[in-house]
């Protein structure tokens, strides 16, 4: 019992750390440009991004700077990430019309809002929206609500995405991510 | 038209873009929705040309992913004043990223020139080159004759540190369409296959 509690300790450590074993997939995967609107839930990946020389790390205004701006990258020769949160995949509706018609890849993760004890109802009508607005518009959906399946499915999903010309994104669940913290 | 407050353009399109991409050697091209596509493809449909048909606001953020992949070329985006102002935002995130080697040109004629000529935001009065001075770009110009273009199609080859943004004022005229394929993923490919192998 006493071992069992100890891999129990070991592997929650290691879920704990998702963001950086997700960002080492990401430098494995040969990923050097990631793109963000920010949110508390990639605030690790962002600080790893900008602290790395190898990696160009941009803010965007809104997400769909991000679809263009990797399409522009897979031209030049470069994979990238755009990480934002469910409210910004509206934004990048029409702008997906790029990722689909000319085939770019595309990895976004996307962390939800609206619905795990969530506190602002303003996050819920895009939440609900947002797996299926994807995938209309061709992003393959990956939604994940454990923290020790991120940096596997990443993997899993980045190859896909590169390899075969796919788009896809990657919900990380607000139960994953935890309950905002609201404070006044 | 009527209600337009500022005076068209006299620049002619097409040799605006054919001076642009004169002598273009490693020059990297993306071109926003509409003529500067057809105005890209009347000079050459050469294959570092990246052509959109829609994205619209794209654009520039196109060519900011590509210039940070290439910092040793120079990236030029060609694209209307329609395109760009659904993009504003877009010329903040460049300013920030100060890409030394991208440049944004837009063929101002205040109007929607696909859709019926209806005035645009820059036809009412709004300064592109304010707002990417105001962005932070290192350089932001407006031209109105063809010796500014002359000029800035050196400096699109020169070592000055970009970012760099014009308006040119152009005509509002509409010439022939000249298109080019509408394939998105041949265009893409070619485009790659010419810069790579990747």
């Amino acid at each position: 019992m006493e071992n069992q509690a100890g891999e129990n300790q070991a592997g929650e450590n290691q879920a704990a750390n998702w963001p950086d074993d997700v960002y080492a997939v990401f430098k494995s995967q040969g990923i050097q440009q990631l793109v963000y609107v920010p949110d508390a839930g990639h605030a690790r990946l962002i600080e790893l991004a900008i602290a790395d020389p190898d990696m160009q790390a941009t803010a965007l205004t809104t997400e769909e700077e991000g679809i263009a701006l990797l399409a522009g990258a897979w031209l030049g020769g470069q994979r990238g990430v755009l990480l934002m949160q469910s409210s910004g995949v509206g934004n990048c509706i029409n702008m997906l019309s790029l990722t689909n018609t000319c085939r770019f890849p595309l990895l976004t993760l996307v962390t939800m809002r609206g619905e795990w004890a969530e506190f602002n109802p303003w996050q819920a009508p895009m939440s609900k929206a947002t797996q299926s607005s994807l995938e209309n518009m061709g992003v393959q959906c990956f939604r994940l609500e454990d923290q020790a399946e991120v940096a596997q499915t990443v993997d899993a999903v980045a190859t896909q995405v590169f390899a075969g010309d796919q788009a896809a994104a990657i919900l990380l669940g607000q139960k994953l991510i935890g309950k905002k913290e609201w404070s006044r | 038209m009527t209600d337009m407050i500022r005076p068209f353009g006299t620049l002619d399109r097409r040799e605006v873009v054919a001076e642009l991409l004169r002598d273009r050697e490693d020059l990297l091209l993306v071109t926003g929705l509409g003529s500067p596509t057809y105005d890209a493809a009347a000079v050459e449909d050469h294959h570092a040309n990246f052509y959109l048909w829609g994205a619209m606001g794209g654009a520039a953020l196109m060519g900011l992913g590509l210039a940070l992949a290439q910092p040793s070329r120079p990236v030029l985006v060609i694209t209307g004043d329609g395109e760009q102002l659904m993009g504003l935002g877009g010329l903040a995130t460049i300013a920030v990223k100060k890409p030394a080697n991208l440049s944004i040109v837009v063929l101002d004629n205040g109007h929607y020139g696909e859709t019926g000529m209806q005035t645009s935001h820059t036809g009412y009065g709004l300064k592109l080159p304010e707002v990417a001075t105001a962005c932070g770009f290192a350089e932001s110009v407006e031209i109105e004759e063809m010796p500014g273009v002359e000029h800035l199609r050196g400096q699109l080859h020169g070592n000055a540190p970009g970012p760099r943004f014009a308006s040119v004022r152009i005509a509002p005229t509409s010439p022939e369409r000249i298109l080019p394929s509408r394939d998105g993923v041949r265009i893409k490919n070619r485009f790659r296959d010419h810069l790579g192998p990747f």
